[in-house]
């Protein structure tokens, strides 16, 4: 078949779906992220480790229970949820009202913890989960392997979920009314500290999803989520926080990008969503889709 | 006021005496990262800014002290030079840039810089990637007078570049150019009405920190001979971020007191492997939880409050 | 006599080390509407929010309806039959017209539907869809009225819902505010405009230095113009 620049189509088409599958981690990552740091005002660094306690939950339940993939995919996140609203609960809660660095050093400490722990536990190398839709289709221009087809899909169908549920719903008016201006809404009767935590819970939740969707895709490894977490957070500096979709399309986006240079350009695909962030802080510091604060 | 100077010649005085109690090469190292943590601490507790990515001024000046002495084969001297100018000159270019963000994302840009940082050490043979930069030669300083390859002489000449360093950093901050900083740190709309230029103070403090921090990075790699992907990575900036509040933030002899507690408690729990992290994630917890002051600030405090009632 | 519906009695505030209040003491009867008058800075909304809860500290007794506020969240305050219209109207501006309205929860049966909060303001109407940061002045401070009427709350406080607002505006919202009054609203507003609270109120108190110093029924206003005068700084 053709070749583009040079590229033979299969590499072209393999990295595109490989940096559209990262694209959609990160977009689910993020928009854990901005949700959070939306109610709470905290960057909640212990993301990469709830990530990875949802990848470590599916592979344990398999494992250990006999428990396969589609349902890890709902137990996991509540069971990492209801672990991230103890948290929430028993430590975050009571440093609101301090500077929000110690917000950022609080969740640091536990995802050095957890990672810690996990790292201890089952060592560093990873353990592979198995494809829950194994085989693939030949595409002609590229090989697709199912299960990554799913993933993209399930991903953005998951995104646009949340992105409803805040954008469109009741609850998420609750939501978006208690980021602005939490006093007033509890004012009005609802109960805001319970709304926080529940906000903290479902991100949680969002970040282990996520996980157990990466499972078949990486191995599963204590330190999975390290390097994951810096990468969103470069791609939250760059969408800005302020808008759910925002956080959406940078993530797939950036992937894409990042997919990209691997093919043209390999050496730069590490920190080419890094350099990306560096363009935008010079040219537009709210982020591509934030508010200036 | 005496009780302090007291309390500064003796330190001074076990300074001096200290190679014959301890293993010089454990005390340089301490000595190091103890320059490192207040270099860092000058951006936190004065400026309030978070840098969570110090270890890329720390590491690159290693990688650069390195380069210069071994493939160059220059004198320690320009190494060092090298390192501290190297270091500040990063610092200018990812300052710039992060300065124009406040608080958390202020971390956060500094993070991903140093993230950018250890993937160009990877890849960019100078550093030797996962190697290292390794058997970087003890060369004697100032032109034959010093013999460096003994440990205890070199541990004079570390502690002056540390002493050196911790009267750089007093002097800043007691200076005009310190104070608008800590009022730039308290209310930063009031400074810049009264005609400061907020942003160009930050990155000045900016750029010490991270020439400091060089300074630190090189020293080490003096000291140890090698230069690696270790102290180029977020693991590293995460370290100094403990030392710096374990000690205190917003103490000068804070970040001092935290680098000797946590470089001796890596030493001890080396053999425990993974767990160090477990314990360095607790403390971390534990502070921000309960100590925030660290344990200068808190101890500083709990004196005074004995002095008032007592 | 039928008891107050709100009783406040020695209230003291503070906003961190900062003393506000130094023992307010006042009563609303259940349909009156009462105004809490004086000078920028004599703790009218410190007041307001005292009662509603959403002050630092606070000490003294606030009775709303037999029960006890002064160690209540704002959140139970609000469920109890409270509602609070505050003074910057707090629109929120990523929420629209009318998911503005419908936020607040209902939580007591009574309050007025949606349907008969836009007869009110047809306006609002028109606007339903809009951001709540593209109204206008008269549009948020009618929607932070319009807001609080669906919960079913029997007591609204309202500060100065008139400040900053064309004349036309202004009386406009008195209407409105008397039209609630003939519903069976109690009210307590605060007002800096002292001709707009007089063609509304029922009763003045006047407020200075973080206590009240006087309260003037409607019907004896003109005999005590000079006097209020100069509790105003008029």
């Amino acid at each position: 078949m053709f070749e583009l620049l040079g590229i033979p189509p299969q590499a072209l088409f393999g990295q595109l779906l490989l940096g559209l599958i990262n694209g959609a981690f990160y977009a689910m990552l993020s928009l854990g992220l901005a949700v959070i740091f939306g109610m709470l005002n905290v960057i909640n660094f212990t993301h990469g480790a709830q990530y990875m306690m949802g990848a470590f939950a599916a592979w344990l339940m398999l494992t250990q229970l006999d428990i396969p993939f589609w349902a890890a995919l709902v137990l996991a996140p509540l069971i990492v949820g209801l672990f991230g609203i103890v948290l929430e609960k028993v430590l975050l809660k009571r440093i609101y009202h301090l500077d929000h660095l110690y917000g950022f050093l609080l969740t640091f400490g536990l995802a050095l913890i957890i990672e810690g722990v996990f790292q201890w536990k089952w060592g560093s190398s990873g353990a592979p989960y198995p494809s829950p839709i194994p085989g693939g289709t030949n595409l002609g221009f590229m090989f697709l392997p199912t299960y990554r087809g799913f993933v993209v899909v399930a991903a953005l169908v998951i995104c646009l979920v949340t992105w409803y549920g805040i954008e469109r719903t009741k609850f998420g008016a609750y939501l978006r009314a208690a980021t602005e201006n939490p006093t007033l809404v509890r004012a009005f009767g609802i109960n805001v500290p319970r709304l926080i935590t529940l906000t903290y819970g479902l991100g949680v939740g969002l970040a282990a999803l996520a996980g157990v969707l990466a499972a078949p895709i990486q191995q599963v490894s204590a330190l999975m989520g390290v390097n994951l977490v810096l990468v969103v957070f470069a791609v939250v500096v760059i969408g800005g926080m302020g808008s759910i979709m925002g956080s959406i399309v940078t993530g797939f986006g950036l992937g894409l990008v990042e997919g990209l240079t691997k093919v043209f350009y390999p050496p730069a695909s590490n920190t080419v969503i890094f350099v990306v962030m560096a363009l935008v802080l010079l040219i537009k510091p709210a982020g591509l889709f934030g508010q200036t604060k | 006021m005496t009780a302090q100077r007291t309390l500064v010649l003796v330190l001074l005085a076990a300074a001096l005496a200290a190679p014959w109690f301890a293993y010089p090469v454990f005390l340089m190292t301490a000595l190091c990262f103890a320059l490192f943590a207040c270099a860092f601490n000058l951006l936190l507790g004065y400026v309030g800014l978070l840098s969570f990515g110090h270890a890329m001024f720390f590491g690159m000046a290693g990688y650069f002290y390195g380069h210069v002495v071994k493939a160059w084969d220059m004198p320690p001297e320009l190494g060092l030079l090298a390192g501290v100018a190297g270091a500040a000159a990063l610092g200018v270019v990812t300052g710039a840039l992060a300065i124009r963000r406040q608080g958390i994302y202020f971390a956060m840009i500094t993070l991903a810089f140093a993230q950018m940082i250890y993937f160009f050490c990877v890849q960019a043979p100078f550093t030797h990637g996962e190697d290292g930069l390794q058997g970087i030669p003890r060369k004697a300083l100032l032109g034959g007078l010093i013999p460096t390859k003994d440990d205890r002489v070199l541990y004079y000449v570390v502690l002056a570049i540390f002493l050196f360093g911790y009267a750089a950093i007093y002097r800043f901050i007691h200076s005009p150019f310190g104070q608008v900083l800590k009022a730039i740190r308290d209310n930063e709309q009031r400074a810049v009405s009264l005609g400061y230029e907020a942003d160009r103070y930050k990155l000045l403090a900016f750029v010490l920190s991270a020439a400091l921090a060089g300074l630190a990075g090189a020293t080490k790699a003096m000291v140890m001979q090698f230069a690696t992907l270790t102290d180029v990575s977020a693991a590293m900036s995460g370290e100094v971020v403990l030392m710096a509040l374990v000690g205190g933030l917003g103490t000068i002899i804070g970040p001092v007191v935290g680098a000797f507690i946590i470089i001796t408690m890596q030493n001890y729990l080396a053999a425990t492997g993974e767990f160090v992290l477990v314990i360095q994630g607790t403390i971390f917890v534990v502070i921000v939880m309960a100590f925030r002051k660290g344990l200068v600030g808190e101890l500083t405090d709990w004196w005074k409050s004995r002095r008032t009632t007592g | 006599m039928a008891e107050a519906l709100l009783k406040v009695d020695d209230l003291q505030a503070w906003y961190g080390e900062s003393h506000i209040l130094h023992g307010v003491g006042f009563e609303i009867g259940r349909g009156e509407l009462v105004t809490l008058l004086g000078r920028n800075g004599a703790g009218k909304t410190t007041t307001l929010k005292s009662v509603m809860g959403i002050v630092g500290k606070r000490t003294g007794t606030v009775r709303f309806d037999g029960r006890d506020l002064i160690a209540r969240p704002s959140d139970e305050i609000a469920r109890l039959g409270i509602a609070y219209c505050p003074e910057e109207r707090g629109i929120f501006s990523s929420l629209n017209v009318e998911e503005n309205l419908l936020l607040p929860p209902i939580v007591k049966p009574g309050g007025m539907s949606l349907a008969e909060i836009y007869q009110l303001f047809p306006n609002l109407e028109e606007r339903k869809r809009s951001q709540g940061s593209k109204l206008s002045g008269g549009e948020q401070q009618m929607l932070a009225i319009g807001r609080i009427l669906r919960t079913g709350a029997d007591l609204l406080l309202l500060d100065e819902p008139t400040e900053g607002l064309a004349p036309v505006i202004v009386q406009r919202i008195g209407e409105i505010i008397r039209q609630l009054k003939s519903r069976g609203f109690t009210i307590l507003l605060v007002e800096q405009n002292f001709h707009f609270a007089a063609t509304v109120a029922d009763r003045h108190y006047v407020m200075e230095d973080g206590r009240v110093v006087d309260m003037i029924a409607s019907a004896d206003v003109q005999q005590n113009i000079g006097k209020l005068q100069t509790y105003l700084g008029v």
